[in-house]
């Protein structure tokens, strides 16, 4: 309780004036060694991933694996209803026509290659989340229209109050402000 | 990259030089530029035009309401079908609208895929369109089965009749191609919109505004973290909806082209199909975004390179239409088969010879003005003929199912189809369907993507070359970097050589 009053900061928000502003301060943010710690920006700034030393997505893998089910899945429904659950000769086919089931195969890989893409995608976001600590600061409006951010958690190990804040000036921001946790 | 003019360039390049290519944004292109133009359609009250337009498209969609109720009250003889022409308007208008969407797909999918920037300007307006045709095809193979209440049978699910739908069907095929390529378009279009959804969420005076825009946008808060999956899963959905846009146009066609009927049964038919679908998706979205970007100010996002280029396409595509058409020809004199060759004889000089030719001159005449320059550029000019090839692609489809039914192998049952009242409210219903679906959205919606619009401008560029010079000292916690408290823009380091320039001046 006493710590909670202590320090309810559930970090820092500094804002930066233009793309390369920012690109500049996620390298050394990287080269600091911190974790916790985020770039926001109203579009995808090309290259930042590096600057920020972010591993490549693990997304294709998921979406891989949702095509296969789907297709796997699609296939299988074909061969059991055309073989087990209802077997008609049509047209002198064989109960199990492949070639005929092509089609609706590979359209439900399609689909469950989509599903399993958008999903994944905000399962790794961990959206949706409709609140955030971020969201307390009123400069961040402009974070979907013309504005960059760089923003430290607290729990970051390297997180220190002042000295973040003050290294973050020097690294070029314009504006910088602490920001509390919901508690 | 390289092509980028520089921001000085741009805000004076209102005219578009000749022999250059022209900038793809003209006009304030500033990242709060951008926001202002694309977010003041949805924020400010409409224009009277707005109110009108979308009063004719709700009366349109009032039609298509009471038909379809006439029609499953009455059933599916209030339409103009006969004994060989089991199929009319209703496989017409569904073929027609699922082309329409295609262009959609293909601007937003593949044109993504081969970093064809210029798309950004028009992609959302395109995939729209494409939602919107799909649930207007969708309508009319549901409502031309005759029971329309039993149409849940086409789904497969376990069921107390013990039966299941037959898999070799390409009928069958359709239900899953169109209604799956409905679903996946719906996906990729709404992901496109959640950094948009977030800037109207952000940019919310009243707290109902704010609330919804801010369920849909699902917390989006621009977080690179996010970006890096975000971008990583547009591309993927961008690889599997460049088959999957093809597959479903090469399944319609195969509605046709697996039956024994002459005039339906060609291998050609996929491609031709997807080809025309392209073209006449393309036309749509040059009748509609001419109209668009007028009304709402937008001709600094959408310039005439957009259209140039979408005119560009449709030359391509009319022309690979028209040589579909001739091969056809080709092939059924080739084949030496006397059913062929009736059917494609009968085709473009039987009863139906004024179908044929309207087809042929606005598919494939009307394109090939387009490889005059002047002509490209001329929007009116690219507003009629976008309309000319949806007339002809549309006849294109009525040729095809109703020129191939009518005479068929018995002579004694031949016959004349003509549509009745009923099949033109279905028709002019499902436009009103369409438009009010259209109205809606650009009421409500970003109609250009703006976070895609703002990455392609000069300023989103990181410099490097003013980066680099400086950055080579790794820091440490309280490092000195180069300029202390300098408000961080491009040229704060003096070592930037002339040669870095041209990227941000």
């Amino acid at each position: 309780m006493a710590e909670r009053a202590a320090d309810p900061t559930w970090g820092v928000l500094a804002e930066f004036a233009s793309p390369t502003a920012l690109y500049r301060a996620c390298e050394q943010l990287r080269d600091a060694g911190f974790t916790r710690w985020d770039a926001h920006s109203p579009f995808p700034v090309h290259g930042l991933d590096r600057a920020m030393g972010l591993r490549p997505s693990r997304l294709p893998w998921v979406v891989f694996g949702g095509a296969m089910l789907g297709a796997a899945g699609g296939l299988g429904l074909q061969w059991w209803t055309s073989t087990v659950a209802y077997p008609q000769v049509i047209a002198g086919k064989p109960h199990f026509s492949w070639p005929a089931f092509v089609p609706v195969t590979f359209e439900l890989g399609v689909l469950a290659a989509a599903l399993a893409c958008v999903l994944g995608m905000l399962h790794f976001n961990r959206l949706p989340r409709l609140h955030h600590p971020i969201f307390r600061s009123a400069r961040f409006e402009g974070v979907s229209d013309d504005r960059f951010f760089i923003s430290i958690e607290a729990a970051d190990p390297r997180f220190d109050r002042n000295a973040t804040l003050g290294w973050l000036t020097q690294l070029g921001a314009t504006h910088v402000e602490l920001l509390d946790d919901e508690g | 990259m390289s092509q980028q003019p520089t921001a000085t360039e741009l805000s004076l390049n209102l005219d578009e030089p000749v022999d250059q290519r022209p900038p793809l944004l003209l006009g304030d292109n500033s990242f709060r530029g951008i926001t202002e133009a694309v977010c003041r359609p949805v924020e400010w009250v409409p224009p009277r035009g707005w109110y009108i337009f979308f009063g004719v498209s709700l009366a349109l969609l009032g039609v298509l309401v009471l038909s379809t109720a006439y029609l499953f009250y009455m059933g599916t003889g209030v339409w103009g079908l006969n004994n060989p022409v089991g199929w009319g308007w209703a496989i017409v208008n569904f073929v027609f609208w699922v082309g329409i969407g295609h262009a959609g797909t293909l601007i937003s999918a593949i044109l993504f895929l081969f970093r064809q920037r210029w798309r950004t300007s028009i992609n959302r307006f395109a995939e729209a369109m494409t939602i919107f045709a799909v649930m207007c095809a969708l309508l009319f193979p549901t409502i031309h089965v005759g029971r329309v209440w039993v149409i849940y049978w086409a789904l497969p699910y376990p069921n107390q009749m013990g039966i299941w739908p037959n898999f070799r069907s390409p009928l069958l095929w359709d239900v899953f191609a169109v209604s799956i390529y409905g679903s996946v378009s719906l996906l990729f279009w709404y992901m496109g919109l959640l950094p948009d959804l977030a800037t109207l969420r952000d940019r919310a005076k009243s707290q109902l505004r704010r609330v919804i825009y801010g369920i849909f946008a699902l917390g989006w808060r621009g977080s690179h973290r996010h970006w890096q999956h975000y971008e990583r899963a547009y591309l993927i959905l961008a690889a599997i909806s460049t088959p999957l846009v093809l597959s479903v146009h090469s399944i319609v066609s195969f509605d046709f082209a697996v039956s024994q009927l002459p005039g339906w049964h060609t291998t050609i038919f996929p491609p031709y199909f997807v080809a025309g679908a392209i073209f006449s998706g393309f036309a749509m979205v040059v009748t509609l975004m001419t109209i668009a970007r007028t009304v709402f100010g937008l001709e600094h996002i959408v310039t005439r390179r957009h259209f140039e280029n979408m005119a560009k396409v449709m030359l391509l595509t009319g022309s690979i239409v028209g040589y579909a058409y001739a091969m056809e020809f080709f092939i059924a004199w080739y084949s030496g088969n006397p059913f062929e060759r009736f059917v494609f004889l009968n085709r473009a000089f039987g009863p139906y010879a004024w179908a044929y030719w309207i087809m042929v001159t606005c598919n494939v005449v009307v394109p090939q003005t387009f490889w005059f320059k002047r002509l490209r550029r001329s929007l009116l000019w690219l507003f009629i003929a976008s309309i000319l090839v949806n007339i002809g692609m549309w006849f294109e489809r009525f040729v095809i199912t109703v020129t191939s039914l009518h005479r068929d192998f018995l002579p004694s049952s031949w016959d004349y189809y003509s549509p009745t009242f009923w099949d033109v409210c279905a028709l002019v219903g499902s436009f009103g369907l369409f438009f009010t679906m259209f109205s809606l959205f650009v009421r409500f919606l970003p109609q250009v993507a703006m976070a895609e619009v703002k990455a392609i401008v000069p300023a989103a560029h990181v410099d490097h070359a003013t980066l680099h010079p400086a950055a080579p000292h790794a820091a440490t916690l309280p490092p000195v970097p180069g300029a202390p408290a300098a408000p961080g823009a491009a040229p704060a380091e003096p070592l930037a050589t002339p040669a870095s320039l041209p990227q941000e001046a």
